[in-house]
């Protein structure tokens, strides 16, 4: 793998979450024999043209079939194969959601769903592309592995982790090109355990995402007005890293998560799950989308338009303390 | 319908058992019910895969070479777990946990390697994107086994069938059998009234290679199933059933789709068979 320095973590987020897979992808291919690639038509998107040409009998166009891109996916993976199959969040959850069911959930299949373009990246697509439900949909189905990598760097840790996990796996790709960057350095990472990026004694900020870097910019914010933030990357949304939430609630007076996805069902519900059941637990902010659908603008409007900013989140949580 | 030829002899025996014994089980369902209609449909084509076609080893049902047999019809469970059981990879004390409360055996098929089972399956039009999956890795890792996919005619309604058949001729799996139970009724009635499509010209459309026989008649099943695909694409075979087969009162009688049997019809169900 490319080493993990500033130089590289720079180049990948000039490539996206997507051009990030497909270079981890890439590697993959050339370490991991019984690795298939499944697509329903989103190759180029998936950032998979180079693995497409360099792998071709490990590549599979399905067409624009999701349903059964999952069905194949699932044959495939009974017979031993590794599988990761692409599309769009929106079509490989919401399109295909009774196949994930039964072929990861039920049955358990060795698969990886790749979310292409989740939350809002797909900007002027508008709602049918909008990825603003799948964590919800996600969560609710047993077994299922959920990652959401904070930035590129990330994105290739998490790719490698789901490839080297025995199990289904939904990898929630969010943020467009020239994603911000978290994560610069090597570091450990692990599937269900939560990274603690910054430490504080008021407030902790449980991210996800691409929200985890404008979590850390609002934290800075909230610290110059005298808040102490700490800030939670939770790169795994199921298993949730119910220990770093406990130490958050020890630690903390308010408990914040942010996301880009619906304030239902996503991470904020599933850190309110965990809240409900624990003695004394702090209060909780769900910064996300509310429960609408909205017109639809680029990238930065949107995260405007539903208070993502960081700015906007550091208002958000100042306001919330106020009250 | 005895045959001289032994090897159908002995297939028409074991559906003249598995057809005994799916009443059994449909009776001891009780008031939970069964499929027995669809169940009785489809049962010369399950023995004729199990009892002469399908290479099967039920000492090694994980055989790495072993024919998989998809029951995309998962409601199908009284003419597919009779013939595991006669195939050897269910035993009799396990057959009787049909529709027990927590057993492996529920109305619709569990995975479970150890019996056989290859797939769970219940929800209509998924099978056969899973054939192609596994068909698929078969040409991939060059192992000779066929794929055999079992659906209803009426499942052919889902949009998901399609998808498959599609990808299926592009990939061209000629390891890949589907097979259709066309006993021309679904659960609200008639195929033709509630969804009329010439299912021979959609299929031929698609570019597989399609016959249309006799479900029932073991010989023509046999000699259908066991010829070699000289093509690149696959096969499906369109079998003409009648719901409910064998038993006078249920044969095309749809209150026989999901029911349950009382004792005097089981008795009247089995006397039939015994003539």
């Amino acid at each position: 793998m490319m080493p993990i320095n500033p130089t590289n973590a720079r180049f990948w987020s000039k490539l996206g979450q997507r051009g990030t897979f497909g270079i981890t992808m890439l590697e993959l291919g050339r370490d991991i024999d019984d690795l298939v690639v499944l697509t329903a038509d989103l190759c180029s998107t998936s950032g998979l043209d180079r693995f497409r040409s360099q792998f071709p009998e490990k590549f599979f166009n399905i067409g624009i079939a999701e349903q059964n891109l999952l069905g194949i996916s699932a044959g495939l993976a009974k017979e031993g194969y590794i599988v990761f199959a692409t599309s769009f969040a929106n079509f490989a959850v919401m399109r295909s959601y009774e196949h994930v069911r039964l072929n990861m959930g039920y049955m358990g299949f060795n698969i990886k769903l790749v979310g292409l373009g989740s939350g809002f990246a797909m900007g002027m697509f508008g709602n049918t592309h909008y990825g603003i439900e799948d964590v919800a949909l996600m969560r609710a189905i047993p077994g299922l592995c959920i990652l959401s990598p904070s930035d590129c760097t990330e994105v290739m840790k998490a790719t490698i982790a789901a490839a080297n996990h025995n199990g289904p796996v939904y990898l929630r790709l969010t943020g467009t090109i020239n994603n911000p960057i978290v994560n610069k350095e090597d570091y450990h990472f692990e599937i269900g355990k939560a990274i603690s990026l910054k430490s504080g004694s008021e407030v902790t900020i449980i991210a996800t995402g691409t929200m985890v870097y404008h979590a850390l910019v609002a934290a800075e914010i909230l610290e110059s007005r005298g808040i102490s933030t700490a800030v939670i990357n939770m790169h795994t949304i199921k298993p949730l890293d119910t220990d770093a939430i406990t130490t958050a609630c020890n630690t903390s007076k308010f408990i914040v998560t942010v996301e880009e996805h619906s304030n239902i069902g996503g991470l904020g519900g599933a850190v309110a799950e965990y809240l409900c059941s624990t003695p004394s637990a702090p209060p909780q902010l769900i910064v996300g989308m509310p429960d609408t659908f909205q017109m639809a603008g680029d990238y930065q409007y949107l995260l405007e338009q539903n208070g993502l900013t960081s700015s906007q989140i550091a208002q958000k949580i100042v306001d919330y303390i106020d009250h | 319908m005895t045959s001289q030829d032994p090897v159908i002899k002995k297939i028409d025996q074991m559906a003249q058992r598995m057809r005994k014994k799916a009443l059994e089980l449909a009776f001891s369902a009780g008031n939970n019910g069964a499929h027995i209609g669809s169940g009785l449909s489809i049962i010369e084509i399950t023995a004729v895969l199990y009892g002469g076609v399908m290479k099967v080893d039920p000492q090694n049902p994980r055989w790495a070479d072993r024919d998989r047999f998809i029951l995309s019809k998962g409601h199908g469970t009284l003419g597919y777990y009779t013939a595991l059981s006669e195939a050897g990879l269910i035993s009799f004390d396990e057959l009787s946990s049909f529709e027990k409360n927590g057993g492996f055996l529920p109305g619709q098929p569990v995975m479970n390697m150890d019996k056989g089972i290859e797939f769970s399956s219940g929800s209509l039009g998924h099978g056969l994107s899973l054939g192609v999956g596994v068909a698929l890795a078969g040409k991939k890792r060059g192992r000779d086994y066929k794929v055999y996919v079992l659906m209803g005619d009426g499942e052919c309604n889902e949009g998901t069938v399609w998808e498959a058949a599609m990808a299926a001729k592009h990939y061209k799996l000629s390891n890949l059998v589907a097979i259709i139970d066309a006993n021309d009724l679904q659960s609200d009635g008639s195929r033709q009234d509630i969804m009329a499509a010439d299912y021979e010209a959609i299929w031929k459309g698609f570019g597989w290679n399609v016959e249309t026989i006799d479900g029932h008649n073991t010989q023509t099943l046999y000699e259908t199933l066991v010829k070699v695909n000289s093509t690149e694409y696959p096969r499906v075979i369109i079998a003409k059933t009648v719901k409910g087969k064998g038993i006078s009162f249920m044969e095309g009688n749809n209150e026989w789709h999901h029911n349950r049997l009382t004792k005097n019809q089981y008795d009247a169900a089995l006397s039939e068979l015994s003539t």
